[in-house]
């Protein structure tokens, strides 16, 4: 509703279309009350929000707060076409269409990451400032200046909201995918939260890729892939965690209660997503969590494949973060020698020295060659690097199990 | 280009008398009459007129309240427009969707200020 608005008002004008909504949900909950809930709640809302845009229209037409120099919006000034120019901003596949606008509005490439992140939710999936900020571990006060900057940001480009032409789409979308992909990661791995995974961003990520699949235009294979991927990590979220919340690692996890229907979901998008001449890491990433999915118990995990999923991916970007995570695939194909070795490629890098998945990765390889000094050496550096509760809790734990 | 303005008088009666259905058809001609002079960068504005209105002569000493016209005469609402010339307003204005209620439409000019 609010991107129906946004494009009425334009960027520029935000707070106008978000105001519009408040009255229009405020309005419901007042008039529901008293005469119940109406038979079609959404086409009610729709309909007072569109009054309230018209009385908006009606009140700013000489004024300049409303840019009405598109052809399209200068019939919304006219009493004669201001009716049927509205109502056509209200039709079913416009709705999609201005809801995806604004998610390539939000994920301009210049706003930075934190930021598009932070508009969506705010914006497009309804979160309060109180909300966004709880899933960003910050003050509302942060929240409310990255809200101000993108604003600001779209005032001064005049930024539309619309889905891109063709030629672009696909270099705008993956800009998209990773703001979508990174919420995703936070809710599933929460970097700096009490609780590790937050099931409200997953659905969140999950809902915004779909909405990209169920227009024509956005259905790229890597959006199909990104797709699988998130389905096959969401499979396996209640084994994830203990009645504690305390980490299980997939070794260990049960595998009874992976989700069948998001494992056969992700296959199915997986298939969809073999078009194109595109390989992309969402592709490769999906295949992977496939494998581990695939595999009826962990000893079963077919890790020859999985080798060759990291080799390409390598190929397509050499993040160490990948090759990291090949290291782990070595260790377990070829045992603790040779992943120590690979490892030693990129033992100078300062990004993974700062990452705890390195430590404790090194911790796991020198425990299994039997150094439990520097196994423990390891562990506790990668306690102190990261924030999560239970990942300190869980690498805590191997250090006693050692000890002990 | 000079600016054109458009009265467009009449069919109240006639446009009132309409269902609800051929309403929104007729709404929906302007939308698409108006929408292509917007497209080409040839629209100002224009509105519709309330019926009710009031009419002030002898230096506004006398003012009477409507029927000010017979509802041939009345004007319903204007429109302003850029144009070449006189004939090309004019053949803008024949495809006006007033006509489908028996409208008259003058058109005028727009003195330019010199």
């Amino acid at each position: 509703m609010v991107s129906v608005l946004i494009k009425i008002f334009g960027t520029e004008n935000i707070e106008m279309a978000e105001d519009v909504v408040q009255d229009a949900l405020v309005k419901a909950l007042e008039t529901w009350k008293y005469r119940g809930m109406p038979d079609n709640p959404r086409a009610w809302l729709y309909r007072t929000a569109k009054n309230k845009a018209i009385d908006i229209i009606r009140r700013n037409k000489h004024s300049r707060v409303i840019d009405f120099s598109d052809p399209q919006k200068q019939l919304l000034t006219s009493g004669y076409t201001l009716t049927t120019t509205m109502n056509n901003y209200w039709q079913e596949e416009h709705i999609k269409d201005d809801f995806l606008g604004m998610m390539y509005a939000c994920c301009h490439p210049d706003i930075s990451q934190e930021n598009q992140i932070t508009f969506i939710l705010k914006s497009l999936c309804g979160f309060s400032t109180k909300e966004v900020a709880k899933s960003f571990l910050t003050s509302e006060d942060t929240i409310s200046k990255r809200l101000y900057r993108t604003k600001e940001f779209f005032r001064k480009h005049k930024i539309k909201p619309k889905i891109p032409a063709s030629e672009q789409i696909s270099l705008r979308t993956h800009t998209v995918l990773s703001a979508i992909y990174l919420m995703f990661n936070e809710g599933y791995n929460s970097t700096h939260n009490d609780q590790l995974i937050r099931k409200d961003l997953i659905s969140q990520a999950m809902s915004l890729c779909k909405s990209l699949l169920s227009v024509k235009r956005t259905q790229l294979p890597e959006v199909y892939a990104l797709m699988a991927l998130m389905c096959f990590h969401t499979a396996r979220i209640n084994s994830r965690l203990t009645e504690k919340g305390e980490l299980i690692l997939i070794t260990k996890q049960d595998r009874s209660k992976w989700d069948k229907e998001f494992i056969n979901s992700g296959q199915k998008y997986l298939n969809k997503a073999a078009f194109g001449e595109g390989l992309t890491t969402y592709h490769l990433e999906a295949a992977i969590a496939y494998e581990h999915c695939n595999a009826k118990e962990y000893k079963d995990t077919d890790w020859n494949k999985i080798l060759e999923y990291y080799k390409l991916l390598l190929k397509i970007g050499n993040d160490p973060i990948v090759f990291l995570n090949q290291c782990l695939v070595i260790l377990e194909l070829k045992g603790p020698k040779e992943a120590l070795i690979a490892l030693k490629n990129v033992e100078n890098n300062t990004m993974l020295k700062k990452y705890y998945v390195y430590h404790a990765t090194l911790g796991e390889i020198q425990q299994r060659l039997g150094n439990n000094t520097k196994a423990i050496e390891h562990y506790q550096k990668a306690v102190q690097l990261t924030q999560s509760k239970p990942e300190k809790q869980f690498l805590k734990d191997k250090i006693a199990h050692i000890l002990n | 280009m000079k600016e054109f303005m458009f009265i467009i008088r009449g069919g109240q009666e006639e446009y009132n008398a309409n269902s609800p259905e051929e309403m929104q058809k007729h709404m929906e001609h302007w939308q698409s009459w108006m929408g292509g002079l917007a497209e080409k960068n040839q629209l100002i504005g224009g509105q519709p007129l309330m019926n009710e209105g009031k009419k002030l002569t002898e230096a506004g000493e006398k003012v009477i309240d409507r029927p000010f016209a017979e509802g041939k005469e009345l004007v319903g609402g204007y429109l302003i427009i850029k144009a070449d010339s006189l004939e090309s307003a004019a053949l803008i204005a024949k495809e006006c969707p007033s006509f489908e209620y028996k409208c008259s439409v003058e058109v005028r000019e727009i003195s330019p200020l010199e």
